[in-house]
């Protein structure tokens, strides 16, 4: 384990929120002109937008700690898979929109629970850009939990395909509640959230949903993680190489 | 005062000329309607505007942004800095009345009054009270949660049979 100063360990606690934004932005971007029906098309590029903007936010202040030239385009045009610190869940392919809404449900409950927390940081920025995002998070919660029930509780097929996403995706959960290696230096100075407390009151969270959904909460045997270390699923590097296109093909270019 | 020339009377005028710049999606509505102009000030020559962003993702910012400096341009100020604060974060609460009664008059539905702006969003099916801004009637029903852009929702008057955007409380 690297041992690192806090001004360190805070960009890369910022860079690392910003990669689990960005990637599932552009995971819930690729849903456009592709969606079930047109209120979805809305509606999912519009919750992706507001990762995308919440993605923004964490990579500039980053630059902004940083100070030495980088700005938020470079962090996230210019990485490649060993230095994105994304959760798993979040690369993974959208699937069926019942996965896609699975996923979401265990990521926005996730996000309730963090944003409630990051909201005490004593860092004002995160505090700030907690603040924000909290209110996009409550209405993207109240999307997916709907969209949950709607599908379990739904026809044979939906229910089948919705219970069938969640068995897929349980696995990838576990890891949202760990602890990476910056981690710990910035809880101790009230920076950053313990993601390890945050399991119990989601687990609450979305066993309600999807009770109410008529879903059968998985056998939680396994479980993977890797991302905060750079170890990523196999779906990492295509998506990247669509995200990065313009840059990988004309480095450099500008708008 | 010459074309070129920055106005020495300050941030007074500054104000004034920036309250032309409109939010381009909805333009009827001008930055301090919107609640976005948070603070404006000039010291040796340097203007320093400060920016609330809306939605964290809202592609309109960046626009907004490039009016400000264009706006201020041509009115003879070179140099500005155009720089975002988000504490405390936007809330619709902050739309002035004068913004409200002009997205009405414009045929969008204003936001609600949120009951305590720390605990927003508003669910939209809780807001309540939203008016027509056609007919004014209060018989309307929600057919999209979502959009044409991140901040509005779709619905329709059940009297005139419009639909009509509603500019979603947050």
């Amino acid at each position: 384990m690297k041992s690192l100063d806090k001004t360190t360990a805070l960009i890369d606690y910022c860079i690392a929120l910003g990669d689990d934004s960005l990637i599932l932005g552009h995971r819930l971007s690729e849903w456009s002109s592709n969606a079930p029906f047109l209120e979805e098309e809305l509606a999912l590029t519009n919750v992706a937008l507001d990762f995308i903007g919440r993605a923004r936010m964490f990579y500039s202040y980053a630059a902004e700690v940083e100070d030495n030239g980088r700005s938020e385009d470079d962090i996230a045009y210019l990485r490649d898979c060993r230095e994105y610190r994304n959760f798993l869940i979040n690369e993974l392919p959208n699937g069926d929109f019942a996965v896609t809404m699975a996923r979401q449900l265990l990521v926005d409950a996730y996000d309730m629970g963090f944003f409630t927390e990051l909201l005490q940081s004593r860092d004002p920025t995160l505090g700030a850009i907690a603040a924000k995002a909290i209110k996009e998070s409550r209405y993207h919660l109240r999307r997916s939990t709907e969209w949950v029930k709607r599908l379990g509780d739904g026809t044979g097929e939906s229910h089948r395909r919705i219970q069938h996403a969640f068995d897929q995706l349980w696995g990838y959960a576990e890891e949202m509640f760990g602890q990476a290696n910056e981690e710990q230096l910035l809880i101790d100075a009230g920076i950053a959230v313990d993601r390890r407390m945050l399991k119990q009151n989601w687990e609450s969270s979305v066993h309600a949903a999807m009770t109410a959904a008529t879903l059968t909460i998985p056998d939680g045997e396994w479980a993977i993680g890797g991302g905060r270390d750079g170890i990523h699923t196999e779906h990492l590097g295509y998506l990247l190489a669509e995200l990065q296109f313009m840059q990988r093909a004309y480095p450099g270019q500008k708008w | 005062m010459g074309k070129n020339t920055p106005d020495e009377s300050g941030t007074a005028a500054l104000v004034e000329l920036l309250s032309g710049v409109c939010d381009p999606e909805i333009p009827v509505l001008t930055l301090q309607d919107l609640g976005v102009l948070r603070d404006v000030s000039i010291a040796d020559g340097l203007v320093t505007v400060t920016i609330t962003p809306t939605y964290a993702g809202c592609p309109a910012m960046d626009t907004m942004r490039r009016d400000i400096e264009d706006t201020l341009a041509a009115a003879g100020y070179k140099q500005v800095t155009v720089q975002t604060c988000l504490k405390p974060a936007w809330t619709t609460d902050w739309m002035s009345d004068s913004g409200r009664e002009k997205l009405r008059a414009y045929g969008i539905a204003p936001p609600a009054r949120l009951a305590s702006p720390s605990t927003a969003p508003c669910g939209v099916e809780q807001a309540g009270g939203i008016a027509c801004p056609q007919c004014d009637s209060d018989q309307v029903e929600q057919i999209s949660e979502f959009g044409s852009t991140a901040c509005k929702a779709l619905y329709r008057c059940q009297d005139c049979r419009e639909p009509f955007d509603y500019f979603k409380c947050l």
